[in-house]
């Protein structure tokens, strides 16, 4: 009796929890499908001024290009106003900021996770008070100097910047990743006569690349992703996508200009989706590694 | 290790933040203490028929020289803080001199523009940080039940709103809200209202940017929460069912315990990230109704004379916010440090 009455309960919070993640996963992805499905529409039928359901039976867009898609919002965006250059700008960019902040990661966080001392404790706080700056007070002190010194506007120095704000972050994920890498392995090296560069040279970068791709990653959202530093710091044949798009929503009095937004917006996060697909897994171990052990 | 290979170790690193973390915050603090030098006045007199006039005009090479010479302008001391942009000190003390009410005063204070953004960014951060600490452990718990088949998916979906671009997310967002877009028009329906508008009154601008915040900042938690499901002791929630607890009770007595040390960092990342929030108020162009601390700073080194020592005593007063919401931690992991010392 007791027990058929637990069954129950259990189904029915079965199906209120299923129905809970089901609601979730469409709120999670309606949007991103929406405007996938949308960019490929004439401006009259995303924004559906007579009836909502024309954005997906694509009426306008059959009235204005004779078929019910349209790649125009592409090929403004990419042909006409030149997005390309965007995503070149965008690619060294963040190319360059992820590979040097590993470099500089690995070097730092190794030694705080190998030194015991009390300074690499402060290091590690001044870190963290650091990665809570909110980016554009930064960039607010960079301004000024930066007209200065003819440093404005170039991209080796949105790199430099962008490794900088990023170091915080990356320290404190490699030192937590080192820590995890046993001590006895460089240890045993150093009693084989390595110093201590030498021991990592051979022992522990072998051993350390999950933790660095993992870092990779976050260190390539936050310049992907970023916005406050390479709109303030960029000159405008040097900016990346995202100041790019912005720059499009300045330009959407015209009819069809708000499509380029749309169409490179959908550009624009095609890469994020491929890498959330093929790293799933090192986004997931990443977001908890400092959940666990920070 | 030694010293001195531990400085080599981590010089580059430390370099990199010292030059372009620590400088530019010394470099906020100087510029937030000096004002734009005003401009030079030539007097020239005019004598004609009917006597001389005096007349002053704007000599605006001198001015432009001088501008040039020293770009950092005029030392001004605190008077960029207590100016009406900001602090408004004598704005908020004749606002509290002639107050009616109390909340005559916050009206009052609201039209400030340093008081509003705080006023909002305050408000966002302490309400997203723990609806999103409760929706993902929500969705959290609610993954976990799922079949195996089905998971991979849905933390793939789930994912989708953190990675997302800021940015592009909200403007994802802001398109779909708009009044003739598939969410503001299914809203006018349900409310069966033809002229809402979620852009035109401060609470509802509010309320979107609030319910971005959540979508975007739900999966970082979902994902720490649904780490930490994994590790939950699988005796003690026997145990817990043997003893006759009923499912909300096992999760409110066994996995919630469990999960605490995880919300506790869920919420630093969250109070620290939501703090700054900047990029959904550009891209929902909500700096009329919405605007955050970060966005005034933007808003300054984007207008057309860029107002350095406006922008710095934002981010100066900003910075300081940082710290007090920051310093519990800091504290308590000061504490824990010591603790172990000893």
């Amino acid at each position: 009796m007791s027990s058929t009455i637990a069954n129950r309960s259990s189904r029915s919070l079965i199906v209120i929890s299923s129905a809970f993640v089901l609601l979730w996963v469409i709120v999670a992805s309606f949007p991103f499908l929406w405007t996938l499905w949308g960019s490929f529409k004439v401006q009259g039928d995303f924004f559906s001024k007579a009836d909502w359901t024309q954005a997906l039976t694509g009426t306008r867009t059959l009235i204005e290009t004779g078929g019910t898609f349209t790649g125009k919002g592409y090929e403004g965006a990419w042909v006409q106003e030149e997005f390309w250059r965007a995503a070149i700008n965008t690619f060294i960019i963040v190319f360059f900021t992820v590979v040097i902040s590993l470099t500089f990661g690995t070097l730092g966080g190794y030694a705080l996770a190998r030194s015991g001392h009390n300074y690499s404790f402060w290091l590690l706080m001044i870190a963290l008070v650091f990665r809570a700056m909110p980016h554009i007070t930064l960039v607010s002190g960079y301004l000024l100097p930066f007209f200065e010194w003819n440093l404005w506007g170039h991209i080796p120095t949105a790199i430099i910047v962008l490794v900088a704000i990023n170091q915080p972050f990356t320290l404190w994920m490699l030192h937590s990743f080192f820590l995890n890498i046993p001590k006895d392995l460089d240890e045993s090296a150093k009693v084989d006569g390595c110093n201590q560069f030498q021991a990592f040279r051979h022992v522990i970068i072998p051993v350390m690349w999950p933790g660095v791709i993992t870092t990779g990653l976050f260190s390539f959202l936050l310049a992907y992703n970023d916005f406050s530093v390479t709109s303030m710091l960029l000159s405008e044949e040097n900016r990346t996508m995202v100041p790019a798009i912005y720059g499009f929503l300045g330009s959407t009095q015209e009819e069809g200009n708000v499509m380029f937004a749309v169409a490179s917006v959908v550009s624009a996060t095609a890469p994020l989706f491929v890498l959330v697909m093929f790293f799933q897994r090192q986004i997931v171990s990443g977001l908890t590694a400092g959940a666990v052990k920070g | 290790m030694r010293h001195k290979t531990f400085l080599w170790f981590i010089l580059p690193s430390l370099a990199a933040m010292i030059l372009f973390i620590a400088l530019p915050l010394v470099s906020v603090v100087v510029q937030s203490m000096y004002i734009e030098h005003e401009q030079v006045l030539v007097v020239t007199e005019n004598c004609g028929p009917f006597g001389c006039t005096q007349e002053s005009s704007v000599d605006t090479e001198a001015t432009a020289q001088l501008r040039a010479e020293q770009p950092l302008g005029r030392f001004a001391g605190l008077a960029t803080y207590f100016d009406r942009g900001h602090l408004a000190s004598s704005e908020v003390a004749e606002a509290w001199a002639n107050r009616e009410s109390l909340g005559d005063f916050f009206a009052e204070l609201y039209n400030l523009p340093f008081y509003k953004a705080l006023a909002f960014t305050l408000t966002y951060t302490f309400v997203v940080t723990p609806m999103v600490i409760v929706l993902g452990l929500l969705i959290a718990l609610g993954v976990n039940r799922l079949t195996p088949a089905l998971k991979g998916p849905t933390i793939f979906v789930s994912l989708l709103p953190m990675i997302i671009t800021p940015l592009i997310g909200s403007l994802i967002l802001f398109w779909m809200i708009d009044a003739q877009g598939v969410i503001g028009k299914s809203l006018q329906w349900i409310f069966d209202d033809p002229e809402l508008s979620l852009k035109a009154s401060p609470p509802l601008t509010w309320i979107t940017l609030i319910v971005y915040g959540i979508w975007s900042g739900a999966p970082f938690a979902f994902v720490v929460f649904y780490a930490g499901l994994q590790t939950v002791n699988s005796d003690s929630l026997e145990a817990a069912m043997i003893d006759g607890a009923t499912k909300w009770q096992q999760i409110r007595y066994v996995v919630i315990p469990h999960l605490m040390p995880l919300a506790v960092f869920i919420s630093l990342m969250q109070l620290m990230d939501n703090f700054r929030v900047f990029e959904p108020v550009v891209g929902f162009s909500a700096q009329a109704n919405a605007p955050s601390l970060s966005y005034i700073i933007f808003a300054d080194m984007r207008s057309d004379i860029t107002r350095f020592n406006s922008a710095a005593a934002t981010s100066v007063l900003t910075v300081i916010g940082v710290t007090i919401l920051l310093a519990p931690v800091l504290v308590r992991t000061w504490r824990d440090f010591k603790g172990k010392a000893v």
